[in-house]
């Protein structure tokens, strides 16, 4: 079983993330940078369905150079091999853009079977490149996974939303974007970390992957980001005492939402 | 050059610096509460490798030197110190003297459970008459028939309850000029005559366990003498317990960070009459004590490392580590609870716990009396020599 898995690096989301002034793409001194949690989850995942069987995990990242330190965090943990997407060219690429690059740079490598990622990153939370990717790849995509299972050469996922369960099944090979529940991502162990620098890693150019440069880029981009502010802080709640009617109140609120 | 280089060790530093802030400091209340740490806190350290950081690469560990060993004794203080206490005796005290003194069937037969976590081993030299002095022991191992049979005391052993081999100190005969009769022996916990008891109750640090271990007839192959030497045991002591004072400081140091980290959140946004307290001179007075005991400790715990790593002092500096730096948390400690004012005094606040924890950094491995001891005597008769 082969099986990519698509990481990112973003700024912490426990710092002050901001964009930059110059052209509102990430400012990215700004804050410190960490590989995405939902990325680690879907790793996870990866190395449990390797675990289950046989295979190789191969992290497939797009970023800076500093993106290093994400793709080492996903080695530590213990996928095998690294594919690492980075130019200048690419900065402010929109997510067209991206998930061409990723189409690209999946295609250096064998076939995949199976290709995970995070439904949406904490930073810009398009939440839009696996579905672009399906469409690139021509393959099928399973997205907002609580749980994932390999049986054969069928994929088997689990979505959770506010109605229910959605069970959903592909046949390989197929993309599937993990959600928060679906696992508790491990830690990486002492050795896994030394491990993780003797592993392969190859990087690309944009032109190296034969992309159009006319294609990526801030410049290129279909949409622009024009403004971010913090999210307003949570207004204060609205208190009823209960002196025997609590539920009366309670019943008169909901009603003023047009909730009931 | 150290078996971990430091390009390596740097994300391990990080990954358990996130592990101590993330993992366990949330749960502090949980573990103190329940004097147990989870069993899921306890694979995760397994996993990471934090049962074996000290042990040899080729025995199954990381094989850290020293100066590492500090630097993460210094994440680990952060904590409850009970987290650390779950380890500390596979890669300290009990660990490294299988590691210095074992004989290679020893070391295979045992150090790779131990450097995985499979094993617990817990150092049992302390008796109720022999403490800081084990010139004082009383536990006897006398040859029979090619085994071994151990009979004594044991008190205050630390991990005792969940341990799976003891390393035992005993005396095989009594002192005399040829030296000192004090051997170690390996004894798995499940040998019968082996008898832990009840865990005891202690001042503080909860969900780290101690017992008494009784001895009875306990017969073990020739084969468990460690080193297969009779006169290693005293020796074996000394250099495991002068590395682990080292290790003892730093983990103080760590403690002490928190402690002063504590008091400024607290005295940044507690108030008084509508003044936060951290504007109040005598209260940034007691931060600033914190902070030079802080820096000052952890100055002299890098500095010792370093010379115990090149061989220049693996005594004197040892034991002025642990003395300063486990005398320094203490008065940090006591600041902190003052800096709460009566919210110090209260359970369930993090200082009113570190102000029990760390009484006994200054009674173990060697009480600060002994380790004064230690480095007046060494400073005489080094200059009488």
């Amino acid at each position: 079983m082969n099986i990519v898995v698509l990481v990112k690096q973003v700024p912490d989301t426990y710092s002050e993330r901001k964009l930059s002034d110059a052209d509102s793409t990430l400012d990215r001194d700004s804050a410190d940078a960490v590989l995405d949690e939902i990325n680690e989850k879907a790793v996870e995942q990866a190395l449990q369905i390797k675990e289950a069987g046989e295979g190789e995990v191969t992290v497939v990242c797009v970023g800076p150079d500093r993106a290093t330190d994400a793709i080492r965090k996903a080695l530590s943990m213990g996928a095998d091999k690294a594919v690492h997407v980075c130019d200048d060219a690419l900065h402010g690429s929109d997510v067209l853009a991206t998930a061409k690059v990723i189409a690209a740079a999946i295609g250096k490598g064998d076939a995949p079977d199976l290709v995970l990622a995070g439904n949406e990153a904490t930073d810009g939370g398009g939440g839009a490149i696996p579905a672009i990717l399906s469409e690139l790849l021509g393959l099928p995509q399973l997205t907002h996974a609580r749980e994932v299972s390999i049986e054969g050469q069928t994929v088997k996922a689990t979505r959770e939303t506010d109605e229910g369960l959605t069970y959903l099944e592909a046949n390989l090979p197929a993309i599937v974007s993990v959600a928060e529940k679906i696992n508790e991502p491990r830690y990486p162990s002492f050795k896994g970390i030394m491990a993780a620098k003797k592993k392969p890693v190859d990087t690309f150019t944009v032109a190296d992957l034969g992309v159009d440069a006319g294609e990526v880029g801030l410049g290129n981009a279909w949409s622009a980001v024009t403004e971010a502010a913090p999210k307003p802080p949570r207004a204060a709640g609205q208190k009823a005492e209960d002196e025997g009617d609590g539920g009366t109140k309670i019943a008169e609120y909901l009603v003023t939402q047009k909730l009931i | 050059m150290p078996a971990v280089s430091q390009e390596d060790f740097q994300p391990i530093q990080e990954l358990v610096h996130e592990f101590i802030r993330d993992r366990v400091v949330p749960r502090e209340q949980e573990i103190a509460d329940a004097d147990a740490i989870p069993e899921e806190l306890r694979r995760q350290a397994a996993e990471m490798g934090l049962f074996g950081y000290a042990i040899p690469q080729e025995w199954g560990g990381l094989g850290l030197d020293l100066t590492q060993d500090v630097e993460l004794a210094m994440e680990l203080g952060y904590t409850t110190l009970a987290l650390r206490s779950m380890f500390g005796t596979n890669n300290g005290i009990a660990g490294q003297v299988l590691v210095g003194f074992g004989t290679d069937e020893q070391k295979s037969e045992w150090l790779e459970r131990i450097a995985s976590g499979a094993v617990v081993a817990s150092f049992a030299l302390t008796e109720p008459g022999a403490g800081s002095n084990p010139a004082g022991l009383r536990t006897t191992a006398v040859l029979d028939g090619g085994d071994w049979v151990i009979d004594g005391q044991k008190r205050f052993i630390t991990n005792a309850p969940i341990a799976d081999l003891f390393i035992v100190f005993a005396r095989t005969r009594p002192a005399d000029e040829s030296g000192t009769g004090i051997a170690v022996f390996l004894v798995p916990a499940d040998t019968p005559g082996v008898e832990v008891a009840a865990k005891d109750r202690k001042m503080g640090q909860e969900g780290a366990w101690t017992a008494d271990v009784t001895f009875t007839g306990v017969r073990i192959p020739a084969a468990s003498l460690i080193g297969g030497d009779e006169e290693a045991g005293y020796r074996a002591a000394m250099t495991s317990l002068a590395r682990g004072r080292v290790h003892i400081a730093a983990l103080a140091v760590g403690t002490a960070q928190r402690a002063l980290d504590e008091s400024v959140a607290y005295a940044a946004s507690a108030t008084q009459g509508g003044t936060p307290i951290g504007d109040f001179q005598l209260v940034q007075a007691m931060l600033a004590d914190q902070q030079t005991g802080v820096l000052a400790g952890r100055a002299l715990v890098r500095e010792t490392a370093r010379n115990y790593v090149s061989g220049a002092d693996r005594r004197i500096g040892p034991s002025s580590a642990k003395l300063y730096c486990t005398e320094m948390v203490g008065n940090v400690a006591d600041l902190a609870v003052q800096v709460h004012g009566g919210t110090g005094y209260m359970r369930d606040v993090p200082v009113e716990r570190i102000y029990r924890d760390v009484r006994l950094l200054r009674l173990y491995e060697g009480t600060s009396e002994i380790q004064r001891l230690i480095i007046g005597g060494g400073l005489v008769r080094r200059a009488r020599r």
